[in-house]
């Protein structure tokens, strides 16, 4: 039951990226801005046909799976929370179903069980023009897990976020990884990646060039490396501080 | 059913038999006191209604399923160049003095054929939304100019006189040989467009979300430009242009659903046909020299409506 990308290349934009990932864990991918990791991270969804290499999900090649069963398995949160029209939160969470074409009861009950676990029950019937940035994130959320994916796959969901959003939706993610489902977040916030990930994957130049645990992967000699910037962790878990 | 759909339904089977007693001459169902009222309904009104509910349902249809495509509000189906294609197919009839009697709605029918066949060329190769729909919006630059680039050289001004009226849409004189052919094509157009519906609603949270809901771009796609290209095809051949419609009435019906593009399209579809079927009925009953053409009391009651959306929605940004 693993997501992998196996010798995973996007011409121009992602080289030969090897990593295996396991459910139970949040994993982060960090790095400078165009190091590609939205790419990765939309690959392993299956939205992006890699021009080398395969996504390999349960042991088999994603590509030959139907695109029905891919959206039953792999729940993807965009980094744009585009929502066309003003549907109301429980509706908005119920396009999270459409891959499983169930009965309206089933429907419903994973839609109650997705906002209950993100506290929205009482916003269910509230238009989401007037819900705020972390009621909204959250609702998006919601839709994803109404879904039942045995993969959350997030490109920067603490993006627009305050800091309070941002650890309580960090708490969430942690909660569907002791749950059993795989989670992978792109994260900005090295010092949130580092004490709040299972595992983190650092790109540079779409390239792979670190994968392991975090105090490992975001150890100061790949920061300086990496991101160009004298860097030192104070304290554990720590806050990052940065020299100029 | 959702409410919506029940209230709309109850509508519509008051309006129609109502619709059917006006006109120049008004029919008093207890006392007919003219001879052949019989006649008049069956021959005359009847198809007229029903052609009206057809045309309507298609262009209210249509009208939801563009916006939910392109996640706009301001969406028409005309959009996509299938309506100026049609009419380009029956002017080109016009011009070239066809006369047989299924020439003009059959040239019309091909325009559209034409219009969706290069869409269809189109489709896939532009898998996005946005390059899609400017490629369709070319197509209807160029239906438009060939259309004009034809009336400028009609033969005599008879011709011209003809092409023009005809543009302006209408249901005048049309009878059950125009129900026939338009209906099939509409309800099967309206029901490729119901059956895209979730993938339209995956679409509400934007291309990439769609995809990894299992939706399919290219399929998407191929069903809008045979959904909207059957439904408005066949509108186009056998009334003429007639705008807003597909603009106007699922704006007045999103509130009352839960604003998903899928739980739009049938109410939308029965709001269509009734807001034609009662414009009809009206273009019928005023009194002016001759009676006032369908095509142009919608845009009359369409643009000051459109204007106002713009403003609302200028007031919402604000």
């Amino acid at each position: 039951m693993t997501l992998e990308a196996r010798d995973l290349s996007i011409a121009g934009r992602l080289e030969s990226v090897c990593t295996t990932l396991r459910p139970g864990e949040v994993t982060a991918i960090c790095g400078p801005n165009g190091a590609g990791k939205s790419t990765l991270l939309a690959a392993l969804a299956g939205l992006l046909a890699p021009d080398g290499g395969t996504v390999i999900l349960d042991g088999a090649p994603l590509a030959r799976k139907s695109a029905r069963e891919r959206a039953q398995a792999l729940g993807y949160l965009p980094q744009t929370a585009e929502i066309a029209w003003d549907l109301d939160v429980a509706t908005l969470a119920g396009l999270g179903r459409l891959p499983w074409r169930t009965s309206a009861a089933e429907d419903a009950a994973a839609v109650a069980s997705a906002l209950a676990a993100l506290d929205l029950d009482h916003l269910a019937a509230r238009p989401v023009s007037q819900l705020s940035g972390g009621e909204r994130a959250r609702a998006l959320l919601a839709r994803v897990l109404a879904g039942g994916p045995r993969w959350v796959l997030a490109d920067e969901p603490l993006a627009s976020l305050d800091l309070a959003h941002q650890a309580a939706l960090l708490d969430r993610f942690r909660e569907l990884a002791d749950s059993g489902i795989g989670v992978l977040l792109v994260l900005h916030d090295l010092a949130r990646a580092r004490n709040r990930a299972d595992r983190v994957l650092v790109l540079e130049n779409r390239r792979l060039v670190a994968d392991g645990v975090p105090g490992e992967a975001l150890s100061e000699a790949v920061i300086a490396k990496v991101w160009g910037v004298e860097a030192r962790w104070l304290g554990d878990p720590g806050a990052l501080a940065l020299s100029t | 059913m959702t409410r919506p759909t029940l209230i709309l339904l109850a509508a519509l089977i008051v309006a129609l038999p109502l619709s059917l007693l006006a006109g120049r001459v008004w029919i008093d169902p207890f006392q007919p006191a003219i001879p052949n009222a019989g006649l008049i309904l069956a021959e005359l009104r009847l198809p007229r209604g029903i052609l009206a509910l057809i045309v309507g349902a298609g262009l209210g249809g249509a009208g939801a399923a563009m916006q939910g495509y392109l996640r706009n509000p301001l969406a028409d189906p005309g959009l996509f160049g299938i309506a100026p294609g049609a009419a380009l197919g029956a002017v080109l009839a016009l011009a070239f003095g066809a006369t047989a009697t299924y020439a003009l709605p059959l040239a019309a029918l091909a325009g559209a054929g034409g219009a969706m066949a290069l869409l269809g060329v189109i489709a896939g190769r532009a898998s996005g939304v946005a390059l899609f729909t400017l490629a369709g919006m070319m197509l209807a630059s160029l239906a438009g100019a060939l259309t004009s680039l034809v009336i400028s050289l009609a033969p005599n001004p008879f011709a011209l006189s003809e092409i023009v009226t005809w543009l302006m849409g209408a249901l005048t004189d049309r009878g059950w040989r125009e129900v026939w052919l338009a209906g099939p094509p509409t309800l099967l157009g309206l029901a490729v467009l119901w059956r895209a519906g979730p993938g339209l609603d995956a679409l509400t949270l934007g291309e990439a979300t769609a995809r990894s809901l299992g939706v399919q771009p290219t399929r998407l796609q191929w069903a809008m430009i045979i959904g909207v290209g059957l439904t408005v095809g066949a509108g186009v051949a056998v009334a003429g242009i007639v705008g807003f419609v597909g603009l106007m009435v699922p704006h007045l019906v999103r509130r009352f659903t839960d604003r998903r593009p899928a739980a739009l399209i049938v109410p939308s579809a029965l709001a269509g046909a009734l807001l034609l079927l009662v414009a009809d009925a009206l273009c019928r009953v005023i009194p002016l020299v001759t009676e006032l053409r369908l095509g142009i009391a919608l845009s009359l009651l369409g643009a000051p409506f459109f204007l106002i959306l713009l403003l609302r929605m200028r007031r919402g940004l604000a």
